[in-house]
């Protein structure tokens, strides 16, 4: 038992007591600083992403300015080529990824009954590793012949940086060694969180919570977890070898010893496969747990949704070379990764069709975060479908390297992920403010967003089947371009409606915040753990650990069915069989301290980077740095006795 | 008792394995894929050199298994490290635990000694494609072992400060399931790097 200073055992009272006095041992900015609590982390990780969400977002409306008509003159070809490479980057690994990260840190631990994480101070380490990840790859602008002297410095080589076009012959200048060394880092960032959730996960589950009692969301960050740890090291292999090849003159790219392209896109896209079910899966999580609550049903087959997110997570390892059919493989790698290609559609329809059977016959509510699931399947189905016409060879051949190809994988990752994370703002934003957010504003940014969404990508399906190519800076007006300029300017026009919707969105944040109507602690009368403690959730979440006995188990707390199967509440007073038991009390309440060590620990990271492009004696400093942190980290005690 | 196990902050866990355990495991297995890339790099490019020196040129076979000898004894005296923490023989964890980290430097030097060679021999990182992937994988794994000795040593002198006791035998045994996957990871190196050559 936990004791007080006096020796007794500690009463909850006074685990809560004490709880308090250490928080307010850092008040203002230093408790957000030292912060090792999931919740708070979770919300640096949203905030963080929101803002580099908007860096990525007005790189976007750069290039659809660029593109809205023909001979345009915003950007040169070279800064174009910096501006969307600095926009895919931006969007996979500080926006999509991170966001699920904020969901991740928000919503696992409150909804598996824990107190954290696993390891809080390795979770704090992630989120500000992160940050140094993102503020690198955005300080490549300003590199040497950067902005500064007139000119952008961002990497110009493509989102996945094909070698050897990053090698120093063909990228000179500083834009590729950002790059790939904020990659890194941000890979590092991921890996820590990654190993953080499958412990937290598979380790820190309230009594009674099976693995399949889990809810969905959790199901799908546990799989999403191995993928990043399994994925996240072979980037860092291929990103190794750019770096030794760039930086200390090493062969790996190099044709002329013999080196060849085809190893980066290999190791490229064994990560990158995998990494666009990470971007997916977290979004799938959270939509299969908004449909039930506001179709007031159980999710419909629920193991089969759990074991095709599984699948899922297994066939992403056998599918890369879909991405390099045009590389010359030959027709046998071709038609094996086209065969495994269209079999991985299979546990994804079975998730869609298992969506859809949740909504039937459902008394639906469409609130904003259900217009967001529902439209995320609907535009999520498209995206499939069009990855199918590309799973098959000889029509990959026609769509490879054009906009079709574009409008496909923004179909996935805006209309699928973001529509899934924008789905979760809404459905969680009241259990973490207290508030809800204004249902008007929602829908007026839902709809916006959905017709901006839709104008700006199927424009862009049929730009690519009349051969409009990928990357090209611009184009022109005459014979070989007909209908590209309307096609063009209908998809700039949904850009800017997207725009629109996402200020919308701000302004509804900022207001409802201040002065949203009062939540509750179960404002859509949900079905999972973290609606039966108060909005905002209190630093230990659980005063009392959960008894776990069912899937959905806050829901069969508060309905039983009657005769007909129909839910009705439990007659105030009567206990049905849920009575609380004191199982998970009398441990006393252990919350882990602040620490300042994981953001020493990180700081040290970009100094490396940065010493790598400019001085090697940095390099001693960062990785000074870095073990001044690590030794201080492990070396202070995790929590107060 | 869940407070026996508070000295690292945890309490007890839904699989009955320490979460300290489980990250490492999950640690190990994500290295997997990190030396199986590297090792694949390799593999793919050895056929494909353009020009010399060659693997066959530099190798000293017999030097390298007196060196990769050194470091599997060193995974011995590490099992012996563990066991005496666990009987509470802080002398006997203390004699195991330096000599474990002897043997790793004593590994480092012949690696260091082969880089130097075959620098003087006419390979560097950037002579062929021999030169990249064999400087950089093996050169991993030697960053790899030195991470091990630093964290070996750092366990001696926490040891002698009074801050690793017999209650912490797990960290031992973490220290001693890193160390010996890095020990494993060599075994697959020496054998597809240096025993398997290209014809």
């Amino acid at each position: 038992m936990a004791m007080t200073a006096t020796g007794g055992p500690l009463t909850m009272a006074d685990a809560i007591k004490q709880i308090r006095a250490d928080a307010a041992t850092y008040r203002g900015i230093w408790s957000w600083i030292a912060t090792v609590d999931h919740k708070r982390i979770g919300v640096m990780y949203g905030v963080t992403a929101f803002i580099f969400f908007l860096f990525g977002g007005v790189e976007a409306l750069l290039i659809r300015t660029q593109l809205a008509a023909a001979d345009q003159t915003l950007l040169d070809a070279d800064q174009y080529n910096r501006i969307f490479t600095m926009h895919g980057t931006t969007m996979v690994f500080l926006v999509i990824m991170p966001l699920s990260s904020a969901f991740f840190n928000l919503m696992v631990p409150l909804m598996i009954g824990a107190r954290d994480v696993a390891f809080p101070r390795l979770n704090a380490f992630s989120y500000w590793l992160f940050l140094a990840g993102g503020l690198l790859l955005n300080a490549s602008f300003f590199a040497s012949k950067g902005i500064l002297d007139g000119e952008l410095g961002a990497p110009g080589a493509g989102w996945f940086g094909y070698a050897p076009l990053t090698l120093n012959t063909y990228s000179p200048g500083h834009g590729v060694d950002y790059w790939m060394l904020s990659l890194q880092i941000l890979g590092i960032a991921s890996l820590a969180g990654g190993f953080n959730f499958i412990v937290t996960i598979l380790n820190m589950r309230a009594p009674g919570m099976t693995l399949f009692r889990m809810p969905l969301f959790v199901w799908m960050t546990l799989v999403t977890s191995f993928l990043i740890i399994f994925a996240m090291p072979v980037i860092a292999v291929a990103l190794f070898e750019l770096t030794f090849d760039r930086l200390f003159g090493a062969n790996y790219f190099n044709a002329s010893a013999g080196g060849t392209p085809l190893l980066w896109q290999h190791m490229f896209w064994l990560f990158g496969h995998p990494e666009v079910y990470i971007l997916i899966l977290p979004a799938m999580g959270i939509v299969s747990e908004v449909l039930p609550t506001f179709s007031r049903k159980p999710l419909f087959g629920y193991p089969f949704v759990v074991f095709s997110g599984v699948a899922i997570g297994f066939m992403s390892w056998g599918v890369w070379a879909h991405h390099m059919y045009t590389t010359g493989l030959g027709s046998v790698a071709n038609a094996a990764f086209g065969v495994s290609t269209i079999m991985i559609g299979v546990p994804t329809g079975v998730k869609i069709f298992n969506w859809m059977g949740t909504l039937w016959g459902g008394s639906l509510r469409l609130t904003t975060a259900m217009l967001f699931s529902i439209g995320f399947i609907a535009m999520f189905t498209i995206g499939g479908l069009t990855g199918i016409t590309h799973s098959i060879v000889p029509s990959d051949y026609q769509q490879q390297d054009t906009y079709y190809i574009v409008a496909h994988f923004h179909q996935v990752l805006f209309g699928g992920a973001l529509f899934g994370l924008f789905s979760g703002a809404y459905y969680w934003f009241p259990k973490f403010s207290g508030r809800l957010l204004n249902e008007g504003l929602g829908k007026l940014h839902f709809w916006l967003m959905f017709i901006g969404f839709n104008l700006t990508f199927q424009p862009m399906m049929v730009l690519g089947l009349l051969g409009m190519p990928r990357r090209i800076d611009t184009y022109g007006s005459g014979p070989g371009f007909e209908g590209w300029e309307i096609w063009n300017m209908m998809a700039t026009t949904g850009a800017f409606i997207i725009a629109l919707s996402i200020a919308v969105f701000m302004v509804n944040f900022v207001r409802s915040l201040r002065g949203g109507e009062e939540a509750g602690a179960d404002p859509w009368d949900g079905r999972t753990l973290e609606w039966a403690i108060p909005s905002p959730p209190p630093a230990y979440n659980f005063a009392e650990i959960p008894q776990v006995r069912a899937l959905d188990d806050f829901w069969h707390k508060k309905y039983v069915e009657d005769a007909t199967g129909r839910p009705v509440p439990v007659p105030a007073g009567a206990s049905n069989g849920h009575e609380e038991d004191e199982s998970g009390g009398g441990h006393g309440i252990h919350l882990p301290s602040p620490s300042y060590f994981p953001l020493i620990a990180a700081i040290g990271f970009p100094l490396i980077a940065l010493g790598l492009m400019y001085d090697h004696a940095l390099v001693a400093v960062g990785a000074a740095v870095v073990l001044v942190g690590l030794y201080g980290w492990v070396l202070e005690p995790a929590t107060e006795e | 008792m869940a407070q026996a196990h508070a000295a690292g902050g945890h309490l007890e866990t839904s699989t009955g394995l320490d979460n300290r355990k489980l990250l490492m495991w999950l640690f190990l297995g994500s290295e997997c894929l990190f030396f199986g890339s590297f090792i694949s790099a390799y593999l793919l490019y050895r056929d494909r050199n353009l020009t010399g020196p060659y693997a066959a040129d530099l190798y000293d076979i017999p030097f390298t298994s007196v060196s990769s000898f050194v470091l599997l004894m060193s995974s011995l005296s590490m099992v012996l490290a563990l066991a005496a923490i666990q009987r509470g023989d802080m002398r006997g964890l203390r004699i195991w635990l330096i000599c474990t980290a002897l043997l790793g430097i004593t590994f480092l030097a012949g690696q260091a000694f082969e880089f130097t060679e075959f620098n003087r021999e006419g390979l560097s990182l950037s002579t062929n494609l021999f030169g990249t992937t064999f400087f950089v994988l093996t050169g991993f794994h030697g960053a790899h072992v030195t991470v091990g000795v630093l964290i070996l040593l750092s366990m001696v002198a926490m040891e002698a400060r009074g801050q690793l006791t017999p209650e912490h035998s797990l960290q031992v045994e973490l220290a001693g399931l890193y160390w010996h996957f890095v020990d494993i990871v060599w075994i697959v190196i020496f054998t597809l790097v240096y025993l398997i050559q290209p014809q």
